[in-house]
């Protein structure tokens, strides 16, 4: 196999996403949640908030904090996931709190705390990507006032090929260069807020990569909107 | 403008002749939401009603709480929002000595009380108002604190109708917790029953002839019961 004729193991396009769908207030005893999902990789995002930070000594009376906790569930890969943080959610869950922290304007609530629970229900590569679509959506949804949403997915480099939203096929795909995955995370007006990256790429390959990331995430913008939108019926 | 439905960051309206208000930031010439919410123009200042999301304190709102903890000088008074809230001594409409302030109010009593003031530190209530002070007896209910303003109508329209239809005497907390006292507990159910409809039909328009009509059809039920 050439690297011009890479063929998506879905026959999807290179700058195709997998089918996504989105919706607000899946949990009924959070102050704001959303499920978002990119074909089989499905995330649901509870937000509780603004409330007083526990423990006291790790309240900062400047400002609000953010605190965000990703969390695979056991069966949502073929095989058992051990329940409880690990190495990996761990740095996931700090991904998303540095990815969400420039738009939420929680700086009128001191001492206190706006916690987003991220869980993964099933897992199809690009979960962080799918996390923090729903947890923009579920912070929305708890009325937290936001400059903007972001959208966040995943680029990767299948050897020299980019495509749009990997799955976990592409994801371990090994041949020539093999395969970098490349998260990124942008706000509604284009300005990056997150984007991970390891492997080689070169930068006019990069600026390939920025410019299908925000197409895609012109897409996932529409989705989100719809989301929030649709969820009030007026009369 | 009509209302409409807006997300964070989305343009309400843009134009030198409009004034952001609550929920809204002004960027450049435009007028951005910055929460979810339902957008409202009216004498040219927009703002965003908050659909969902925590109880925000503000000065004047009538509350519904519960006694936390007594200190030397006044009552703490859990109000369901993120900062607690205090009842000062000196806010008390009689004189109350140190050593018998648990008669007056104990832990664990609920009370109706009244925001003085909202600062960095935290809520003041003041309970020197008519209408305000221990609950003794009756139901108390506690509902999502953004459907308040449709419970309690225009101008008190929809709660009147619930006062009239049943007979009790119903006060509204802003916070979400909803004191009813009737004669008898079915009256109060009864109530509980009515502001429950209320709330999950909080959108549709003409929501008191809705509920006029709920009233009317429910009320034969309840007399048959009897």
């Amino acid at each position: 196999m050439t690297a011009k004729t890479f063929k998506r193991p879905d026959g999807r396009k290179a700058e195709e996403t997998r089918p996504m769908s989105a919706k607000v207030g899946v949990v009924p005893n959070a102050d704001g949640s959303a499920m978002f999902s990119f074909g089989d990789t499905v995330a649901i995002a509870a937000v509780y908030g603004p409330r007083k930070m526990h423990p006291q000594h790790s309240q900062n009376p400047e400002k609000g904090t953010l605190r965000c906790n990703y969390n695979m569930l056991s069966f949502s890969v073929a095989e058992r996931a051990r329940p409880g943080p690990n190495r990996r959610s761990t740095e996931i869950s700090k991904i998303t709190e540095w990815a969400l922290e420039p738009i939420v304007m929680i700086k009128k609530y001191p001492n206190m705390v706006v916690d987003v629970h991220i869980g993964i229900l099933q897992a199809n590569a690009s979960t962080r990507c799918a996390g923090i679509n729903a947890a923009a959506l579920a912070l929305a949804h708890a009325g937290i006032p936001m400059k903007e949403l972001v959208s966040s997915v995943s680029i990767g480099k299948m050897d020299k090929t980019l495509v749009v939203d990997l799955v976990k096929e592409e994801e371990d795909w090994e041949e020539g260069e093999g395969s970098t995955d490349i998260p990124i995370t942008l706000t509604n007006s284009g300005k990056i807020t997150h984007l991970q990256l390891d492997g080689k790429i070169t930068s006019a390959e990069l600026k390939e990569v920025l410019k299908l990331a925000k197409k895609a995430n012109r897409e996932i913008y529409e989705v989100q909107k719809k989301a929030l939108k649709e969820s009030i019926k007026l009369n | 403008m009509e209302r409409k439905v807006v997300i964070p960051g989305e343009v309400i309206v843009s134009g030198e002749d409009y004034l952001p208000g609550e929920g809204t930031e002004k960027r450049g010439q435009e007028i951005v939401a910055i929460r979810y919410g339902l957008a409202e123009e009216s004498s040219s200042l927009v703002k965003v009603i908050a659909l969902s999301g925590i109880y925000q304190p503000r000065r004047g709102n009538v509350v519904i709480g519960k006694v936390e903890n007594i200190t030397f000088n006044g009552w703490v008074v859990d109000i369901n929002s993120p900062t607690g809230a205090f009842l000062p001594l000196a806010e008390v409409p009689r004189f109350v000595s140190k050593d018998e302030m648990s008669e007056v109010l104990d832990i664990g009593d609920m009370l109706v009380a009244k925001i003085l003031g909202v600062n960095g530190r935290g809520i003041d209530l003041t309970i020197k108002m008519r209408g305000l002070g221990k609950i003794e007896e009756g139901m108390i209910i506690k509902v999502n604190s953004n459907k308040v303003p449709r419970i309690i109508g225009k101008e008190g329209s929809m709660i009147n109708i619930v006062k009239n239809e049943t007979g009790c005497n119903i006060t509204v907390g802003q916070n979400g917790l909803i004191w009813i006292k009737g004669e008898r507990i079915e009256d109060e159910l009864f109530v509980k029953r009515a502001i429950m409809f209320i709330t999950e039909k909080s959108f549709t328009s003409g929501l008191t002839e809705e509920v006029q009509k709920w009233f009317d059809k429910h009320k034969k039920g309840e007399k048959e019961k009897e």
